[in-house]
């Protein structure tokens, strides 16, 4: 028997037992499905934890007050020492650092913002003109602290916050009240909606100088750095511990994060979450494949007379063994790829009710999830296909 | 062209040991006529089924065209199944899926002859055995008779030397079974060893050569001069 044949005759039994067969591929491709669009979620969610954590800022560095390790800070507490402040004189140290391209100084708070006739509670960040670029801010319009203007009252208004009290007219030049403090705006961000769980469009930006006055502090929240390229990023976080730890008599009373690597805890956590959901799925293509597997055995059972006829007419057991094996080919192979279908459309429906979540199933899953697919159906099917061949042809052809 | 000697085939049910066939001498010629005949156990169909290749002998010699067939492995019996026997069973046997004209393509299919001389086959053999009408009818749609000429058809198709039928007529009227007879009896007319177990004496006797069986053994064994 030649192998199209083989395939044809086989293409023309599960086509002709149209019931069972669909049930098994749906079988097959709810698995298949499973793997390509939990994967799809999974690496959707990575991409966008990635994507959210890579607008922040490019080879960004965090300094802030304390150190990280808890016994640290539990021994720090029971001594009764506080970490020592960072200030502005620390941050203009890190900033002449050679690893580092430049630096804003952050203070953050709350004041009554007002004018316009209106008035309402704003977060400020009190930082430098170097904020902007270091954390992907655009401005709409404006500028802030330009160059010869550092010591200027400016003020920077978040997009809604600048079409809240100026709707009509133009932002750029008005005056507000800041506080207790009169301020000239000299720019709008550009509306860019949450990130991270901060809204750029509904703060104000004021220089670091009049923020610390504001909230009557000297020491910063913190220090936001931007390493002169990926390469400088660890050598800058040591240079930047080295240099405080030398202005601070000797004390390691500071933690440096980098957004490297949060970036790539991110993507280590989400990614082995996306496999470890890629395997959850698989395992119902594994009891696909036990269905296929009883679904075969059954056939067997069902077309004993009829496998005692082929082999009276001269059919190996061969010949037998591969009918059977074709069959559950084509099963699992219409699954997979009903499946991969399926998932793909399911991945395209997350995509459209989640425009911000890339839900593209990695090509390693969809792939995986194919082959898993049809190993299973083949491997399931080698046990029934073998007791088909077996089979005494005397006492198949008198079985009713 | 059927030689066998000393052929034994004992089955064991539990500690019972039923003697199927217990040394069979029997010598079929090519181009014979040969019905057996014998009460229900006798063993006709064990008989028939080892003639066919379909099962081995316990002990005994069975040469076929000179070529002894008890020792070969079962690819090569598959191979003369297919090329030198055609079988005829009592209950058609035909695949309820396919249709009457896939059903006889059977044999092409496992013989792997490309498709273009099958069809050709085919369309021959269903004129022949006047099915063209049902060509795409399921066995379920054809009549007891039409089922038998289907089940014929499909074991002349690759041109066997022998016919083995079992009970070709068991579940066939006494008209029907006529013609069904005729059929086969035609075939032998073509020059094919035709050997027929049945119950009907009738039929039995328009056999050439008439054999009889009890208890696994052959008890008479007559040739006709005529015919
Ligand atoms: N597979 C088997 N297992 C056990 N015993 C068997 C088997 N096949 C046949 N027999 C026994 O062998 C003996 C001969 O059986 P066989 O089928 O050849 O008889 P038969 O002459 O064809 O009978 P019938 O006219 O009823 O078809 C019977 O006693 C039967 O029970
Ligand atoms: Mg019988």
């Amino acid at each position: 028997m030649t192998l199209v044949d083989t395939l044809q005759t086989s293409f023309k039994t599960v086509v002709s037992y149209r019931v069972r067969s669909l049930l098994i591929i749906l079988a097959m491709a709810l698995g298949v499905a499973a793997v390509v669009v939990l994967t799809a979620l999974g690496d959707g969610a990575r991409q966008y934890v990635i994507n959210q954590f890579s607008s922040i800022g490019t080879n960004l560095l965090v300094v802030l007050p304390g150190r990280a390790e808890t016994s640290g800070s539990f021994l720090g507490a029971v001594l009764g020492q506080t970490p020592r402040d960072l200030t502005l004189k620390d941050a203009q140290l890190l900033g002449r650092l050679p690893q580092v391209r430049r630096y804003a100084p952050l203070n953050v708070g709350a004041a009554e913002l007002s004018g316009a006739n209106r008035l309402r509670e704003v977060t400020v960040l009190g930082s430098n003109a170097d904020l902007i670029p270091i954390r992907h801010m655009k401005l709409a319009q404006g500028g802030f602290l330009a160059h010869g203007t550092e010591r200027n009252a400016q003020i920077v208004l978040g997009a809604k916050i600048a079409n809240e009290f100026f709707p009509r007219s133009q932002a750029i030049g008005q005056r507000v009240r800041l506080g207790d403090s009169r301020f000239i705006v000299s720019g709008v961000l550009a509306a860019q909606g949450e990130s991270m769980g901060f809204n750029t469009d509904e703060i104000v930006i004021i220089p670091i100088d009049y923020a610390q006055a504001m909230f009557n502090t000297t020491s910063l929240f913190r220090i936001l750095i931007e390493a002169k390229s990926h390469n400088v990023i660890e050598p800058a976080k040591q240079a930047i511990l080295a240099a405080l730890k030398q202005s601070h008599d000797g004390e390691e009373d500071i933690t440096v994060i980098t957004q490297d690597a949060i970036l790539a805890t991110f993507d280590r956590i989400l990614h082995t979450m996306t496999l470890a959901v890629a395997g959850i799925a698989a395992i119902s293509l594994i009891v696909a494949g036990i269905l296929v597997m009883n679904v075969m055995l059954v056939a067997v059972n069902q077309r004993t007379a009829e496998i005692g006829l082929l082999k009276a007419i001269g059919a190996t057991s061969r010949d037998i063994r591969r009918l059977f094996f074709a069959e559950a080919v084509w099963l699992s192979f219409a699954g997979a790829i009903l499946g991969f279908l399926l998932g793909q459309s399911g991945s395209l429906m997350l995509r459209l009710a989640y425009p911000q979540l890339p839900a593209w199933a990695p090509a390693w899953a969809s792939i995986a999830g194919i082959l898993v697919a049809l190993i299973t159906g083949v491997l399931a099917c080698l046990w029934p296909a073998s007791q088909a061949a077996r089979l005494d042809a005397v006492k198949a052809l008198s079985k009713r | 062209m059927i030689h066998l000697s000393a052929i034994t085939r004992t089955f064991h049910m539990g500690d019972q040991v039923v003697n199927a066939l217990s040394d069979i001498n029997l010598h079929i010629a090519s181009g014979e006529y040969v019905s057996i005949m014998g009460p229900s156990g006798s063993g006709k169909s064990t008989l028939l089924n080892i003639i066919g290749l379909l099962d081995r002998p316990d002990s005994g010699r069975y040469e076929l065209d000179d070529r002894l067939i008890t020792d070969l492995p079962e690819t090569e019996q598959a191979q003369i199944r297919r090329e030198k026997i055609g079988f005829v069973f009592q209950s058609f046997h035909l695949i309820p899926r396919l249709t009457a004209a896939e059903n006889i393509e059977l044999p092409l299919v496992l013989s792997g002859i490309p498709p273009e001389q099958r069809q050709i086959r085919v369309n021959d053999a269903l004129q022949a055995f006047e099915l063209k009408q049902r060509a795409s009818h399921r066995p379920a749609e054809l009549s007891g008779g039409q089922r038998q000429r289907v089940a014929i058809a499909r074991a002349t198709i690759m041109r066997p030397s022998v016919i083995l039928a079992d009970e070709p007529t068991g579940n066939l009227d006494h008209q029907i079974g006529a013609e069904v007879m005729a059929l086969l009896e035609n075939l032998h007319h073509g020059g094919t060893t035709l050997i027929v177990v049945t119950h009907d004496r009738e039929l039995g006797a328009r056999a050439h050569r008439q054999i009889a069986m009890r208890d696994g053994k052959i008890l008479t064994d007559q040739t006709d001069d005529a015919g």
